[in-house]
């Protein structure tokens, strides 16, 4: 009698909970949507106009003109969005990777083609941002945003011209360099100074790229992604590579800093473009959004707020006049023709990379093994300490 | 040696909480360009902006939402798991005790990773995708074993014959458990509740995988990386710091008032 009382209790206690979260889930998902549809966007973060600074609240605005309501999320690398889409936890309507990330996506069926007559507006993308290497026939993707890598540097310490990424190499400014903290832009830099592909097969060009970055890590103060802000900006480190579309913000703080793509080598340029995952319940409103992101005046805003550059020359005639003029946004056609994108690298190759990678910011092989010592001693030490205390116990018990 | 001692115990507190002077201090930076690290003046602007910001304020809501639904009900199962283990056997006690302990010992990413592993398997018949029911779902179950470990002390301090007392002069098992059996636990129920709640509210590693299309607070503050963490992230700690520094100042008071004798049977149901 009892049982069967606490189990329709628990069962009770079950069903009331459900039916309240459906409703606060509901209800805030009616408040948005009028038509009742609503699509689950994930971005990077900070990566879109929401309404600061009088800036255009894009997702609201789409919401007005549409109806359809935007449950936005974000993350902050494409491996986390990856794993996430891979899990099938989620269910997502419009992802935007960056470029090696949709090849992959690509290749492993995890995103689909597009119906382009629901996006008359991907028209306005200029050409020379079409059927990129990632996705050569432009089926899949509409980009978004795209920018180069350069070198921040600190204008009061570093006095000589910066146009090699091999001034990260050099002894007189030991200690005040940073680097990036993921793999690909790291060994793109060490890959670039030595003549090489991004995309390379070879993985003996991978292991050289990895002695390279092993030489300059005794120079490195730190692995750092976006504590390069502070730390630039405080003095603290006067030499890093970053994404140019962040660069105003650096600039703006502190007058001190420069911003130069080196030109000597080449360097990286890369897009972030907006896809529809295969597991997407919502495409034609996926397809709306994406081309509502597209309309040059939404895209001017965005890229207003945000700081990278718009692949869209309608969009960027919208923009501050001295925001069109500048290099740090768009760079002379000479650097972009000399730069190259990111593709998706073979299993072999990543794992490799991975290992590489691992070794580098660890200092040098032998290091798993001493781990493996130490956590066995640990274990050890634990096992040790349970034993005494139960034998311990069961003495007292007796 | 009173001095190095001293020296010592100002240097502990000194490391432990250097880091959230410094954001609470950013938080009032009059900086345009979001600068973390350089000083420009006080203003309350980040404070104005962060009830400005919509995505920020849905996740804000998000993660009280299901702190304050994982919290009830991690105390009611809790507690009703309490009662009955503290009913068992020696042996079936401890056998149960051990099992429900070892979540908190098993660390946060098995038990997110497990439980998204199963809340997509579970997803797969019942048609639901990963979203706030399984983020509810899964912070109950890391709350769990914490109420059930604050409730229990006080039921074996608790005389096991007043259940019997009660029943004895007349009230029926359901009136003699909730006019008897619970005020006299209510402080265990309450600190439990409390906990439950702070921990929900600290918890990102298994919301990671458990979210689904729903964004909490820390997740949200983390997808900032790429780019930089907002002041309003500072203004919102500081706010939120305050919160559980509060909760942690009723815990504490509370315990204490347990603590003294004659007083925790008799007037420790108030809070």
């Amino acid at each position: 009698m009892k049982r069967t009382i606490a189990a329709l209790l628990v069962f009770a206690l079950l069903t009331a909970f459900e039916p309240a979260v459906q409703a606060a889930q509901t209800g805030r998902e009616a408040s948005a949507a009028p038509s009742g549809v609503t699509i689950n966007v994930y971005n990077w973060g900070e990566y879109i106009a929401n309404g600061e600074d009088g800036s255009m609240d894009v997702n609201a605005e789409f919401t007005r003109r549409t109806g359809i309501g935007v449950n936005y999320t974000t993350f902050e690398d494409n491996e986390s969005m990856y794993s996430k889409i891979v899990s099938g936890g989620a269910s997502y309507d419009v992802i935007f990777p960056s470029d090696y990330m949709i090849s992959r996506m690509i290749a492993e069926r995890l995103v689909q083609k597009l119906d382009f007559r629901n996006v008359p507006n991907a028209g306005y993308i200029d050409k020379a941002y079409r059927n990129l290497q990632y996705d050569p026939k432009n089926e899949y993707s509409v980009p978004y945003a795209w920018g180069v890598v350069g070198i921040f540097y600190n204008k009061k310490y570093v006095k000589e011209p910066v146009n090699s990424w091999s001034i990260l190499w050099n002894e007189k400014y030991a200690g005040k360099i940073l680097m990036f903290d993921n793999p690909r832009d790291a060994f793109g830099i060490a890959q670039k100074l030595l003549g090489y592909s991004f995309n390379s097969t070879d993985p003996r060009e991978w292991d050289s790229a990895a002695a390279l970055l092993e030489e300059q890590k005794p120079l490195v103060q730190a692995y750092v992604m976006d504590q390069i802000f502070d730390k630039m900006s405080s003095g603290e480190a006067w030499l890093a590579p970053y994404y140019a579309g962040d660069a105003a913000t650096l600039v703006d703080e502190n007058p001190d800093i420069g911003f130069a793509v080196p030109t000597k080598e080449g360097t990286n340029f890369f897009v972030d473009a907006m896809c529809v995952p295969s597991s997407a319940k919502h495409k034609k409103e996926a397809e709306a959004y994406i081309n509502f992101l597209c309309d040059p005046e939404v895209a001017a805003a965005n890229m207003d707020y945000v700081g990278y550059s718009t692949p869209e020359s309608a969009a960027k005639k919208l923009l501050p006049k001295e925001t069109q003029e500048n290099p740090l946004y768009y760079p002379p056609k000479a650097i972009v023709d000399k730069s190259e994108v990111y593709v998706n690298l073979p299993q072999d190759i990543s794992l490799r990379i991975d290992s590489l990678w691992a070794q580098v910011k660890m200092g040098g092989a032998g290091q798993s093994g001493t781990l493996v010592a130490v956590l066995a001693g640990f274990l050890l030490v634990y096992i040790g300490i349970v034993v005494c205390k139960k034998i311990k116990r069961r003495r007292e018990l007796r | 040696m009173k001095a190095l001692s001293r020296l010592y115990a100002f240097l502990v507190f000194l490391f432990l909480y250097a880091p959230i002077a410094v954001l609470v201090v950013f938080s009032f930076n009059d900086s345009a360009t979001k600068s973390r690290s350089v000083w420009s003046g006080f203003s309350l602007r980040w404070y104005q902006r962060l009830f400005g910001d919509r995505m920020l304020l849905d996740a804000l809501s998000n993660t009280l939402l299901i702190a304050v639904a994982a919290a009830v009900a991690a105390t009611v199962l809790g507690t009703a798991a309490a009662i009955g283990i503290n009913g068992m056997n020696r042996w079936a006690k401890r056998f149960v005790m051990n099992v429900t302990n070892f979540p908190m010992v098993n660390p946060d990413i098995v038990t997110g990773v497990s439980l998204m592993l199963l809340f997509v398997f579970a997803s797969r018949f019942l048609g639901n995708s990963l979203g706030m029911a399984s983020l509810i779902l899964a912070h109950i179950t890391f709350c769990l074993p914490y109420v059930i470990l604050s409730v229990m002390p006080k039921l074996r301090q608790m005389d096991p014959n007043l259940y019997e007392a009660a029943q004895d002069l007349g009230c029926n098992p359901f009136s003699a458990f909730f006019r008897v059996v619970l005020p006299e636990v209510l402080p265990g129920v309450v600190t439990g509740l409390i906990m439950a709640f702070t921990l929900s509210i600290d918890d990102f590693v298994i919301s990671y995988f458990t979210s689904g299309t729903t964004q909490t607070l820390p997740i949200f503050i983390y997808s900032m990386t790429r780019k930089r963490v907002s002041p309003e992230i500072n203004a919102l700690s500081t706010l939120l710091f305050g919160a559980i520094l509060a909760l942690l100042l009723v815990i504490n008071v509370r315990l204490s008032r347990d603590k003294k004798p004659g007083k925790a049977e008799t007037g420790g149901i108030g809070i």
